[in-house]
């Protein structure tokens, strides 16, 4: 009884941290409409600063909490809003997610970059270390009750903030209409500034207990909120008490379950699987089940306005990318080194991963944090299938895994949104745990994927293996466009523009989406099959997922080219921290930088270039001028006026940053379009005129100046041309009604409609 | 003649590219009841939203009490007196009554003030006040919307489609409140689809139609041709 009482008191003690954190998470998604999968990490990163202040700079503790908690909390959250979230209003689910596990990645980038975890340090002492109270025969540490006191003042404050001060009444007027909350006079990004600040607070509070309890590392204080996203589903993202409730449950879940598992009657596995993993499973299976429980949202009528938009490819370009691709894969790898070719493996290996995400994600608009949990058990059915890696084994296990995916979708499959998001993180996080860490699957750590035997070719060195990655990614790139270009594609971008007409119009959602999530599946899986080598369970942790999602979402989930984009990203990183060691950190942050930046840009940059060039066409004066720069830099280096460095970094910033840049210059005021020009060419000049080969000492560098000037010159002209209102002066519906239409207009209208006179 | 309380003159308002207003002039003269008319997609919503401040006009002048504030914020304009009841219901459905009645205190009323003074208008409300908004009938609604423009002492009050999804009978009540603010000598800007139920109420009618007024003048003046000339497009 004593020790049963003993366990509650742990229980409910770490139950009031989640509670913490979870009411944070609330308070931010009743206000934005944004579930941000980096509050755990906002306490993590709240956790260390913290200690740096108070146990390594030796700040009494009250100073060192005040600054934490009072300055730097609300600053990085009013900072966060400001620059990163506010610019996400009217795009997609997957993009606002995006967003956030991109400040997900960058904020544990700056924590391994600042306090790496490999030195020493000093320890994270509780509150008042040592001291106890005895209630009852038990003693309860000091820290405890600090812990508890604090999640019933927040619970308190909560309650009167919301619903006493005009503030926090603003607050959830902004989620009812945030036009009308103008209207009447309020200020609507202050209410969402003042939410952002409050929750950084709140995870920053929570983060500062729980290092005191489990001291100080990365990964329990970002995982925390999985604890807390499990509570405050229960409460449904927006009911405070329920959150709290659902959060003392889980905490006391865990305790009792710590409790139980000492005794010797308790199995230590069930079905010849170890459960060692199950503890840390039991926010993810509550998370789960409070998923599945909670009642189905009804379908939204009417359309969804959504700003990122994609044209279906046509078989010719696509033919004829894949093709390029191939070749131009052929012709390099003979030239990459070993290290380089199998750098260069691992983003087509990505890549292919990234493409999962383009029907499920891209097309359908069902976000997964789940490709690599698909393509690690396409691992595993590939090395434990008979065959020894023929075709059929391979077909075999891309069924297989297919079917798990539909299976996992099944009870998703009411879900949407966040919900369905949120599942397949659980889904993910189960696996890992469950599955990955058994002898059954992952026996010494490691397992070896045979490589796939192709008829009459044989693989065997790391160049093969490139190629046929390169070409498996080609093949399953044009099945995507063919299922894009069919009657199912039609259908998964039905399931995303409108569910509700979809519904209406006969077509079954369920089957749909069950589609869909095999399709995604199975083609992660290829990826893991064709992995071709020793494989480690770390490669498939839901972690690594994240950034895979992140860069996938930054090329653009609705394009192949998106896909290639992200995994060849995703890839060139670890090829930019192997090459420039000195760089290592700023890789860290890297993918989360470009993440942060995708509220400007919700399509993906593959199709913001793409689309720069179609605006080109029929623009003969510009294309010519585009044409005749590339000619007069290839002239420059054919005569050794330039070197071939400056010849290749002079020739990419004109592809990538000067013609996609024409159109828009051409469009804007006539003082914008010379000082947009001039300083283009500023970019021009110093692009070709710097002595690359001498002044700059390895490739590395001289590719990353090559990113810096882009950025810096060709997104800066794009930002000084930008801002010039294009407006026709009369809408479609108005041409024949004012005025008539002109011969032109006729002409062109039946042209489109396919009238023949 | 006096200053005109609020002005538009030559406005032009889009939406991403596609022009909705070109080129609008409107004046509404202190303690004057403007009709704004015309047929579906005219651009007569454009036109609250661009006089309220939502939405930024690409061109032209706004002119509020002499003062030009083109651009200038909704949420600033609503606290110097611009009272604005939006299309649908203008209120918070998942907010209680007086939550309600709280959020219209950014215009600097007390909150105890705006209580009395809706609950002496609409008794109905005081029952409700602990209710959330969205679970009172429409009419219910928008005496509640109308409540914050009778309470708050505006300067000019900008009504869109008051009637819209409502009963005849509870249309006419609420026009009463609408004359009772007028003639405590508040300037209203009142659009509707329906022009019969608001020609009695206005001084003066504005025909708007293709993003363009076709005809302005004394409401009494408008007729039943010009109307259905306006609205079918002869």
């Amino acid at each position: 009884m004593q020790e049963l009482l003993t366990f509650t008191i742990i229980g409910l003690s770490t139950g009031a941290i989640y509670a913490v954190v979870a009411s944070g998470l609330v308070v931010t998604y009743t206000t934005s409409g944004i579930f941000n999968l980096a509050h755990g990490a906002t306490g993590m990163l709240a956790a260390f600063t913290y200690w740096q202040l108070r146990f390594d700079w030796d700040l009494p503790a009250p100073l060192a909490l005040f600054i934490t908690l009072f300055v730097l909390c609300p600053i990085f959250g009013l900072v966060t809003e400001r620059f990163v979230m506010r610019g996400l209003q009217g795009t997609s689910e997957v993009v606002r997610l995006s967003v956030t596990v991109a400040l997900f990645a960058f904020m544990i980038g700056i924590a391994n970059w600042i306090w790496p975890s490999d030195s020493s340090r000093e320890a994270f002492t509780k509150f008042f270390e040592g001291n106890t109270v005895s209630i009852g025969g038990i003693n309860i540490s000091w820290h405890k009750l600090i812990t508890f006191g604090c999640a019933i003042l927040v619970a308190i404050v909560l309650r009167l903030l919301l619903y006493r001060t005009r503030m926090g009444v603003a607050m959830r007027a902004v989620v009812d209409d945030r036009a009308l909350t103008e209207l009447n006079g309020g200020r609507p990004d202050r209410v969402a500034m003042f939410a952002w600040a409050l929750s950084a607070m709140l995870a920053g509070l929570a983060g500062i207990l729980l290092a005191g309890e489990q001291q100080l590392n990365i990964e329990p204080l970002v995982l925390l909120v999985i604890n807390a996203y499990a509570a405050a589903i229960i409460g449904r993202l927006k009911n405070l008490p329920m959150t709290f409730a659902g959060a003392a449950v889980l905490g006391l879940l865990d305790a009792y379950y710590l409790q139980f598992s000492d005794n010797s009657w308790f199995p230590q596995s069930i079905l010849g699987f170890g459960i060692s993993g199950m503890r840390a499973s039991i926010p993810t299976i509550v998370l789960f089940i409070a998923l599945i429980v909670r009642p189905q949202t009804r379908l939204r009528a009417g359309v969804v306005r959504i700003r990122e938009q994609n044209k279906v490819p046509a078989w010719s370009t696509s033919i004829m990318g894949a093709v390029a691709l191939i070749a131009i894969v052929v012709a390099i790898s003979g030239m990459l080194t070993r290290s380089n070719t199998l750098l260069l493996l691992n983003g087509f290996t990505l890549a292919i991963v990234a493409l999962s995400l383009v029907p499920l994600t891209g097309y359908a608009g069902q976000m997964s944090l789940a490709p690599l949990t698909f393509a690690g058990l396409g691992a595993i059915a590939m090395s434990k299938l008979p065959g020894d890696g023929n075709l059929f084994t391979l077909i075999i296990a891309v069924v297989i895994v297919a079917l798990v995916g539909a299976l996992v979708a099944l009870p998703a499959i009411r879900l949407s949104g966040i919900y369905l998001a949120l599942s397949t993180a659980a889904f993910a996080v189960l696996v890992t745990k469950l599955v990955f860490n058994q002898k059954q699957t992952f026996m010494s750590g490691n397992i070896s994927v045979p490589i796939l035997d192709v008829p009459f070719v044989e693989i065997n060195s790391p160049r093969g293996r490139l190629i046929l990655a390169a070409v498996a990614f080609s093949l399953l790139g044009l099945g995507v466009v063919a299922i894009r270009r069919s009657r199912l594609g039609r259908r998964l971008i039905a399931l995303k523009d409108s569910p509700a007409a979809a519904a209406t119009l006969g077509m079954s959602l369920t089957r749909t989406k069950l589609a869909a999530f095999a399709i995604s599946a199975g083609i992660a899986a290829c990826a893991g099959a064709l992995a071709g080598d020793k494989v480690s369970p770390q490669q498939y942790d839901f972690t690594q997922s994240l950034p895979i999602v992140l860069l996938t979402v930054v090329g653009g989930v609705g394009t192949v080219g998106g896909a290639l984009f992200g995994g060849l990203m995703l890839g060139g990183n670890s090829v930019l921290a192997s090459v420039v060691p000195t760089l290592k950190n700023v890789t860290k942050i890297l993918p989360g930088t470009i993440g942060v930046t995708l509220g400007r840009n919700p399509s993906g940059a593959a199709n913001q270039i793409a689309d720069a060039y179609r605006s080109l066409t029929n623009r003969w004066n510009l294309l010519a001028f585009a044409a005749a720069g590339g000619v007069v830099i290839w002239i420059l280096d054919a005569q050794y006026v330039i070197s071939h460095w400056a010849f290749f970094i002079g020739g990419v910033f004109w592809v990538l940053a000067v013609t996609p840049n024409l159109v828009g210059i051409m469009q804007a005021p006539r003082t914008r379009q010379i000082i947009a020009s001039v300083y283009l060419g500023i970019g021009v000049i110093i692009a070709i005129s710097i002595d690359w080969d001498n002044a700059v000492d390895s490739t590395g560098k001289r590719l990353i100046a090559l990113v810096l000037l882009i950025a810096l010159f060709g997104v800066g002209a794009q930002r000084i041309a930008e801002n010039a209102p294009r407006i026709h002066r009369s809408s479609p519906d108005v041409i024949g009604l004012t005025t008539d239409f002109t011969d032109e207009e006729l002409d062109r209208a039946e042209r489109e409609l396919g009238v023949v006179l | 003649m006096t200053q005109p309380i609020l002005e538009l003159r030559n406005v032009r308002a889009s939406y991403g590219s596609i022009e909705v207003l070109h080129g609008v002039n409107l004046s509404v003269g202190r303690g004057e009841v403007v009709a704004l008319l015309g047929p579906n997609g005219a651009g007569k919503s454009t036109m609250i939203k661009v006089v309220s401040g939502l939405l930024r006009p690409t061109s032209g002048q706004l002119i509020v009490g002499g003062r030009d504030v083109t651009g200038a914020a909704a949420n600033a304009l609503a606290r110097a007196g611009l009272c604005t009841i939006p299309e649908g219901r203008g209120i918070f459905p998942n907010l209680t009554v007086r939550e309600n009645l709280l959020m219209a205190t950014y215009s600097g009323h007390k909150l105890a003030d705006i209580e009395e003074s809706t609950y002496a208008r609409f008794p109905r409300l005081s029952e409700r006040r602990t209710q959330f908004a969205g679970t009172m009938s429409g009419g219910e609604q928008q005496m509640l919307s109308l409540a914050r423009a009778l309470a708050t002492d505006p300067v000019i009050l900008l009504l869109d489609e008051l009637s819209m999804g409502l009963a005849p009978l509870i249309v006419a009540e609420l026009y009463q409140q609408v004359a009772a603010i007028a003639a405590e000598g508040v300037s209203v800007l009142v659009v509707e689809q329906f022009a019969r139920t608001v020609l009695g109420v206005a001084d003066q009618a504005v025909l708007l139609a293709h993003g363009k007024v076709q005809v302005a003048g004394k409401a009494s003046e408008i007729g039943e041709d010009v109307l259905a000339g306006a609205y079918l497009g002869s």
